[in-house]
């Protein structure tokens, strides 16, 4: 019972939070809403026993990827009220493609659900002393380890990218050159004058 | 009252069409466009964490997580070409990205 109560709670606010980051007018205010809706399924996880992934989601989502969302929103200096024009004019269309999905996806879980829920093909269950990390682990280390060597691939590569986009070379910015600095003679720096007495340098 | 896997999936449709939603009604604002791009892809780690949870197998977990690396790569790729573009152009409407048709 605590459990559906758990669910219901959780699930409504994942909804209304998901909406509320595509209708709300300040786009801080969005992120914000998009990390409730990454806590809400974080939470959601844990009901479902995928603790390990509830909690990568918290870390990667809420603790990444949503921070750098809004680093460039408050970064970029944008007029975020024009940027809100045609949202009605797109409304009708959006809507109907909306309505659409949901009509098809809500017609395969209801199928699912008059099924009885009952699974197609049962897995060996897990054994009670394995935690949700360790059976993760022993799946991911093994017969994934390819896949998991890929996706540290995809990362690095991402992470590349990201830095040769955003690097520039701004000319007029003066920079320590230490070759330049080590590599000074003598003879550049420092000139001899043979001065005369009672004369100077004239 | 048991929870069912058809509710999870009930949950993963609706986040799913929020955010197809989201992309066609913000047409203007590409960072509403990838925050509904992070919903799409949250919306399919529920299903297969869902899955996962009620057949007893693991392996949807694992895919799980590799859904949620890729989401993190485009994130940062998406965003880096956001700011780059931000920089070229003083502004991030998307009507005006059509300089590369060629």
């Amino acid at each position: 019972m605590l459990e559906a109560i758990a669910f219901y709670v959780l699930a409504a606010i994942a909804i209304v939070s998901a909406f509320a980051v595509i209708a709300a007018r300040n786009p801080v205010h969005s992120v914000l809403f998009l990390i409730l809706t990454f806590f809400t399924a974080a939470g959601l996880f844990v009901l479902l026993g995928a603790e390990f992934l509830a909690m990568l989601l918290i870390v990667v989502y809420v603790g990444a990827v949503a921070v750098l969302f809004l680093f460039v929103v408050m970064m970029l200096d944008v007029d975020f009220v024009e940027l809100k024009q045609g949202f009605l004019e797109y409304m009708p269309i959006g809507a109907l493609v909306a309505l659409a999905l949901l009509g098809e996806l809500g017609l395969v879980a209801s199928a699912a659900l008059s099924a009885n829920g009952a699974p197609i093909a049962l897995g060996p269950a897990p054994a009670p002393e394995i935690t949700n990390a360790e059976a993760i682990g022993r799946v991911l280390y093994t017969d994934y380890v390819l896949v998991f060597q890929l996706a540290g691939l995809i990362l690095f590569v991402a992470m590349i990218g990201a830095i040769v986009l955003t690097l520039r070379h701004r000319p007029g910015v003066r920079k320590q050159d230490i070759a330049a600095q080590v590599g000074r003679k003598r003879s550049e720096g420092v000139e001899l004058k043979d001065v005369k007495p009672g004369q100077g340098l004239g | 009252m048991e929870i069912t896997l058809a509710h999870y999936l009930f949950v993963a449709a609706a986040l799913f069409t929020i955010g197809v939603f989201g992309i066609f009604v913000n047409r203007k604002n590409v960072i509403i466009i990838l925050m509904s791009i992070e919903l799409v892809l949250l919306s399919v780690n529920v299903n297969l964490v869902a899955f996962s949870a009620f057949l007893q197998n693991i392996e949807g977990q694992v895919f799980a997580m590799l859904v949620l690396t890729v989401a993190a790569a485009e994130a940062a790729v998406g965003l880096a070409i956001l700011v780059t573009y931000f920089r070229n152009r003083g502004g991030i409407a998307v009507e005006d990205i059509n300089q590369m048709r060629g």
